[in-house]
């Protein structure tokens, strides 16, 4: 069966223990998550979390009846690829010399990246962008020897004035 | 009125209807046990002599009515021995309410004595679970569990309470029920387009499963059927949501499934699946699995549609409303060729089932013979569990209770415990001596509360079960299946102040059956059956309904 890579967007009551009420159900069915962030949303009572997976369809509806019968879950989206705005922010530590100093920082220029620290050995630099952006980068950097990165999965809205409340669920 | 959180507890499971409880005292209850005494003349509580006994005996009541049973449990290890009751609940989705004590917040994560993280470790094996951390939130939760365990799909729910929340005090006020939330209605189109796929076929099969015995729709189920000629076959689940003389009712699906049941089902065009949810113990291997029909299927929980087979019209309904409108939505159909097909499948399986004399079938057709209408036949897990699915004639609802999903041993005596209180009359238990060895230390609660139940030991001196399989298909070498025990059955009743009796043949076990009935509280009858006694019918491992294990192959002894 092919598989797609799908963004699922979920709020869940900012509870204690929700989220690994959530990832125990991938666990426990076999999914496997690529990326997974949480953070707070809007409103104060719930939490937004996003997650990445490569599902067939029908692993994309057992991941999705099974989140809504949750009990904390409030609500679950899969957001269409084209339709929405994905982002990921990386942070990376790249060895430092003479010679490789002007070619990082122009790499990080035609990235649109920032430097956020400049030392005798090393440059510290934050990117954002979709994951192709973010991995471009990391490609472009590694032949001067990447000391340390973290990225941190992605996040998605849907673009336009809609919100994940207004989705029908079916 | 100002209450401490145990109050809180019995004041709320008073206020859900709750009239008995089953558990066992510790540590991190006391409290709660302590304002349970006050009001005993309101809440029985059963001590069992062993946790999962008393979450087994939980599941039984509520399976017998309908209604949550509780269970009240200390920490570490009083929680830990619900992990097999909950699970059982939760693979059967039986509505169940535990309560735990837990050592005070401020020893939360210190690994105090008999801690144990209770919601870490029962969330895979609950339909939700809670900790209060709170007094003020006591109330609100426990009647939310309530709702929980018994709205949509229901399910086990499990409250865990430290101590010093017990002990807290806030102001209780008195609520009135909380509405279940029930599965929405479907759409007329969605009626429609299955009336659409009634129109179409030829051989229409309806299959049924524990979903159906929970939305009570077996009037339903049997309406749509004399109306568009369908036959009807269940899981083990569904048993006694229909009477099994009902004319198109062909039997119990699956594994051990009833032949024409299995084949009707495997011929048929059109399968209307009710609140089933295709375990492999039903289907067998699913990419050979009824090929050649289309599937309607309905179910409350909107997780099953399509989850283990693909299905051409999948509703997520209140699946009782749908088949009433559904039934009104089609034209009646006469299929003369279907009914010829099936009438010869009949003819071939009686056929099967007449040869000699089967002791296992004629014990199970004599406790129906004993037994009313309404007695719970309750069973443990194996050979002697298919026996009685097999050949038990039920007659009315909610009197099958077996462990479906989770497949306990040991499961058994603790549920008829709970359906014999539940119901007030007389439940039997079938069961094998290896299942009974399980968790026969229940027989002290039944004797202690006179509970009439009659237990029935299938006793092989075997496990049946995996010497079957390990006869057919691991060449006869019988590992670790002979039970080279010397218990006396009938001596380890009277030990615990039950009634004992011995059978070795129909007979004798009618005698003694009817002995067993006649008096009080609880007996024990030890069967003496033959180890090699097969359940038959049987899908192969991983096979298909087409290549059924008969019993012809199996006497001559061929795979």
């Amino acid at each position: 069966m092919t598989k797609d890579k799908i963004i699922i967007a979920v709020y869940v009551d900012n509870k204690f223990g929700v989220l690994s009420r959530v990832t125990a159900m991938f666990t426990r069915r076999g999914f496997n998550i690529d990326s997974l962030t949480v953070g707070e949303t809007e409103s104060p009572e719930y939490s937004r979390i996003t997650i990445t997976l490569s599902a067939g369809k029908t692993d994309k509806e057992q991941v999705v009846t099974q989140l809504r019968k949750l009990y904390n879950v409030k609500k679950v989206v899969v957001l269409s690829g084209e339709d929405c705005i994905k982002r990921e922010l990386l942070l990376i530590k790249v060895k430092n010399s003479e010679e490789n100093r002007p070619v990082i920082l122009e790499t990080a220029n035609i990235f649109r990246a920032k430097v956020i620290d400049l030392g005798e050995e090393a440059i510290s630099i934050e990117v954002t962008g979709d994951s192709q952006k973010i991995d471009g980068f990391i490609q472009n950097v590694r032949n001067y020897g990447i000391i340390e990165m973290c990225r941190t999965g992605i996040v998605a809205l849907d673009r336009g004035s809609t919100s994940i409340w207004s989705y029908h669920e079916d | 009125m100002k209450m401490t959180g145990a109050q809180i507890v019995i004041e709320t499971l008073l206020e859900q209807g709750t009239d008995t409880v089953f558990g066992y005292p510790g540590a991190t209850v006391i409290d709660i046990y302590d304002k349970l005494e006050s009001r005993k003349d309101q809440i029985t509580h059963i001590l069992a002599a062993h946790e999962q006994g008393a979450t087994h005996a939980a599941d039984g009541y509520a399976r017998a009515t309908g209604r949550p049973g509780v269970v009240i449990a200390t920490s570490g290890p009083g929680a830990t021995n619900l992990v097999t009751g909950l699970a059982t609940a939760f693979l059967d989705s039986v509505p169940m309410v535990a309560i735990t004590g837990n050592v005070s917040t401020g020893m939360i994560g210190r690994d105090a004595f008999q801690e144990v993280d209770t919601t870490g470790v029962t969330m895979p094996v609950t339909k939700h679970n809670f900790f209060v951390r709170d007094v003020a939130d006591l109330a609100g939760t426990i009647r939310e569990a309530f709702r929980i365990a018994g709205s949509g799909r229901p399910g086990p729910v499990l409250v865990d309470i430290p101590n010093d929340v017990q002990r807290d005090t806030c102001n209780f006020e008195p609520a009135p029920l909380m509405p279940l939330s029930k599965p929405e209605k479907a759409d007329d189109d969605e009626i429609a387009c299955a009336a659409e796929m009634i129109a179409e076929c030829r051989r229409p099969f309806i299959y049924f499963g524990g979903g159906a015995v929970r939305a009570g729709c077996g009037e339903e189920i049997l309406a749509l059927a004399d109306k568009i000629g369908a036959y009807i076959g269940c899981s083990m689940m569904g048993l006694s949501e229909i009477p099994s003389d009902s004319p198109r009712f062909l039997g119990m699906q699956g594994m051990h499934g009833h032949f024409a049941s299995s084949v009707a089902l495997a011929k048929s065009d059109l399968m209307i699946a009710v609140g089933v949810r295709f375990s492999d113990r039903a289907t067998g291997k699913t990419d050979r699995y009824a090929l050649n029909s289309k599937k309607i299927q309905l179910d409350c929980d909107c997780s099953e549609i399509g989850k283990n087979v693909s299905v051409d019209l999948g509703i997520c309904c209140d699946i009782k409303d749908f088949l009433a409108r559904l039934t009104q939505a089609v034209e009646a159909k006469e299929l003369p060729e279907w009914d010829e097909k099936v009438a010869s499948l009949r003819k071939r399986e009686i056929h099967a089932y007449e040869e000699d004399e089967f002791l296992p079938r004629e014990a199970v057709k004599a406790i129906g013979d004993i037994a009313s209408p309404a007695t719970r036949i309750v069973t443990d897990v194996g050979q002697h569990q298919m026996w009685t699915a097999q050949f038990y004639e039920f007659r009315q609802k909610h009197t099958w209770i077996s462990s479906g999903g989770l497949g306990t041993m040991g499961f058994g005596l603790g549920a008829a415990i709970g359906a014999s209180l539940a119901t007030g009359e007389r439940s039997v238990l079938v069961t094998g001596d290896g299942s009974f060895g399980m968790n026969l230390n229940e027989l002290a609660t039944a004797v202690t509360y006179n509970v009439p139940v009659t237990v029935v030991i299938f006793n092989n001196k075997v496990l049946g079960m995996v010497r079957q399989w390990q006869t057919l298909f691991y060449d006869k070498q019988y590992s670790s299946t002979t039970l080279s025990r010397k218990t006396d059955y009938v001596k380890l009743a009277e030990a615990f102040g039950a009634r004992g009796y011995r059978a070795d043949n129909i007979e004798e076990f009618r005698e003694v059956l009817a002995k067993a009935y006649a008096g009080e509280g609880p007996a024990v009858i030890d069967l003496a059956i033959d180890p090699d006694a097969m359940v038959l019918p049987m899908l192969r491992p991983g096979g298909s309904f087409e290549n059924l294990v008969t019993w012809k192959e199996a006497e001559e002894g061929n795979d």
